[in-house]
């Protein structure tokens, strides 16, 4: 049995009642659980001999709010032509209520060298998150850091302040919707002799259009569907 | 009876011994610290959002400049974030060059930590010493990509290309007359190859000169001798990786338990600690220094008796060569669109995690498809680290901070992002 059915088998047996959703893909094992099961699933795949995840590696907030949207339609150009516009921050499709914001948990056991990804998707906006600080306390500032970056609240954080962006920052850059230039812009004023903060005068522009081309996935065998035409 | 207070310290951001821009808010009773509240973000540029607007080869120069002194070793856990999505593995020959200039970083960026660190608590000649060594090394980053620090070397399905013939040359200039550039030069006559070789021929020696001034020096064990203990538990509770993770006695390494590459081919030990403390983390450093260079030359025996492809041949991904161009016009459609639009990569996710010099260096990645990542997020060693800051020097003396700030080999690249 290869290392990943081995993990596949215990977790199934052991946490199988709590997993929403199992993902077996390049390598990894991805397990979504409701965000109401978040402290004790940790706690136990912590704890528990078999599984001994005795370390966060990571924690990371994504945002799904344009996840599969392009900026360009490549199915249909071929015959019509391509349109140079580009429009920007133009949300077309919503994702469904509660699946904007994932957290994604990166687990590494030392004892039986497994790794683990969990995905929790928190409810209502703000997102609210129990903390996990209580089972591993490395946890404190990647948990500060998806707060800030992207406005996700830790229930039971002991110390959820701003870390990465300024002193007086407004808004979490992160987000999809909060554009890749910001709001504000500081630079010097020599009539007031100090440094301001004005509204940002660069305009938002897209160098690449971002695309989506299914025929360009490599190595797949996978046939190319005509759904995506707009 | 007078009133005694805590007095509130700031220490940095622009101070020589933190390191880049840390800033740390320490709460001291006399000359001891009671809580210590570092501030990071002052780095911070964005570079995870800044990857999500541009395709994806063109953020492999933004990973250069996460940890700045281990340059190719970001890069190619972004590669190969990358090529596990795509499904590719690059040549045997670009996974040996990787291998080889991984550990080449490795040399790089702890030579960078040694000088720093002894210098930070008063060894002023490692500095020199290990500089001297560092600009070897820097140029053979320059031989390989131009560059001397972000070399944008690594791409998704190999290197950008092979090693040259051929090393550049100094010359006579009004600071080094010509007898000092030809001294300079006769090292350099060779091939990168034959100058690797040679450098790591000397580099051990160089190693122990550097042992005989910090290893039994008195000063150096009263400074760092049973500072910052760390317990191995309480080190993988905070998320240590890396030598801080074996200082502590665990013996944890990417590269001989999750292998990735070459490196299962390859034969080197892992040092692991005893106490924890800072004296067993500079041990630790100081033989990884001595491994990397083992590793580097069975990599240049390897190479020399290997030639072969150092990038994948496949047109939708790697770009074609000049010379095609010149008269194929598939080719040119293939080298326009590369550059141009760059290439989709399925939907999925994956984390790729590589030993980096300082710890566990891994990319999470996202992709919907798209010729962009979705969400990139970069995990930093040096974040995990530092975020122990508070617990590590409770209790001990305010010059113990700086020998902490050290000892954790802090990069403000990686940690603010």
């Amino acid at each position: 049995m290869s290392k990943l059915e081995v993990l596949n088998a215990a977790l199934q047996e052991l946490i199988g009642t709590h997993i929403v959703r199992c993902d077996v893909a390049f390598d990894e094992i991805t397990i979504e659980i409701a965000p109401g099961d978040l402290v004790s699933v940790m706690t136990q795949l912590k704890e528990h001999p078999q599984l001994a995840f005795t370390q966060l590696s990571d924690l990371s907030g994504v945002d799904y709010l344009t996840y599969g949207q392009a900026d360009w339609q490549t199915q249909s150009a071929s015959t019509s032509g391509f349109s140079r516009g580009v429009s920007l921050g133009s949300v077309t499709a919503e994702p469904a209520p509660g699946r904007r914001f994932a957290i994604s948990y990166q687990l590494l056991s030392i004892t039986h060298n497994f790794r683990l990804r969990v995905k929790v998707y928190p409810e209502n906006e703000p997102p609210r998150l129990d903390s996990v600080v209580d089972v591993w306390v490395g946890a404190n500032w990647f948990e500060r850091e998806a707060f800030d970056l992207f406005g996700i609240l830790f229930d039971g954080h002991p110390d959820l302040r701003r870390i990465l962006t300024d002193y007086g920052f407004i808004g979490h850059p992160f987000r999809k919707d909060f554009p890749l230039e910001g709001y504000v812009e500081v630079r010097y004023d020599p009539s007031k002799g100090r440094v301001i903060n004005q509204p940002v005068t660069i305009e938002p522009r897209t160098l690449v259009p971002r695309v989506i081309r299914e025929e360009d996935w490599l190595h797949s065998s996978k046939p190319v569907s005509d759904s995506n035409d707009a | 009876m007078p009133e005694i207070r805590n007095l509130t310290l700031n220490f940095g951001p622009q101070h020589p011994a933190a390191h880049g821009v840390l800033r740390l808010v320490l709460e001291m009773d006399g000359e001891v610290i009671e809580r210590a509240d570092p501030h990071i973000g002052l780095l911070h540029r964005g570079t995870e959002k800044l990857a999500e607007s541009k395709p994806f080869n063109q953020s492999i120069g933004y990973m250069d400049r996460l940890d700045y002194v281990s340059m190719m070793c970001n890069e190619h856990a972004y590669v190969l974030a990358i090529e596990k999505l795509l499904g590719v593995k690059a040549p045997v020959r670009a996974q040996y060059i990787r291998v080889m200039f991984d550990e080449i970083t490795r040399i790089l960026n702890h030579l960078m930590w040694l000088g720093a660190h002894g210098l930070d608590i008063g060894a002023m000649t490692m500095f020199l010493y290990c500089f001297r060594e560092r600009e070897d090394l820097m140029d053979c980053y320059e031989a390989v990509s131009g560059t001397r620090m972000h070399a944008t070397y690594y791409r998704p399905g190999g290197v950008y290309r092979d090693l040259p013939k051929h090393m550049p040359q100094y010359q006579a200039s009004k600071w080094r007359n010509e007898k000092e550039a030809g001294a300079l030069n006769e090292s350099r006559s060779g091939s990168l190859l034959d100058f690797i070789a040679d450098f790591v021929s000397r580099f051990p020696a160089c190693v122990d000169e550097y042992e005989t001034l910090l290893t039994d020096n008195r000063i150096w064990k009263q400074r760092t001798v049973d500072i910052g203990i760390v317990t191995p538990e309480r080190a993988l509770e905070l998320g240590f990786t890396g030598p801080m993770l074996r200082g502590s006695g665990v013996a944890w390494d990417l590269r001989k338990k999750q292998p990735y590459e070459v490196y299962p081919e390859l034969d080197f030990d892992i040092p692991v600690g005893v106490t924890g403390d800072c004296y067993d983390r500079y041990l630790v450093r100081v033989e990884e220094l001595r491994q990397s260079a083992r590793i580097i030359s069975q990599c240049v025996d390897w190479l020399r008796a290997n030639p072969g492809p150092v990038m994948l041949d496949d047109r939708k991904l790697t770009p074609p060569n000049r010379a095609d161009m010149k008269g194929d016009m598939e080719s040119l459609i293939h080298h326009f669109k590369l550059f141009t639009e760059g290439y989709c990569v399925p939907p999925g996710e994956v984390y790729a995690a590589v030993e980096h010099p300082k710890g566990e260096f891994g990319i999470y990645l996202v992709s919907d498809g798209a010729n962009k990542p979705y969400r990139l997020k970069a995990r930093a060693s040096g974040f995990a680290h530092l975020s122990a800051m508070n617990e590590m020097v409770e209790g001990h003396m305010l010059s113990d901070v700086v020998a902490m700030i050290g000892t954790m080999d802090v990069v403000f690249g990686e940690i603010d992002r």
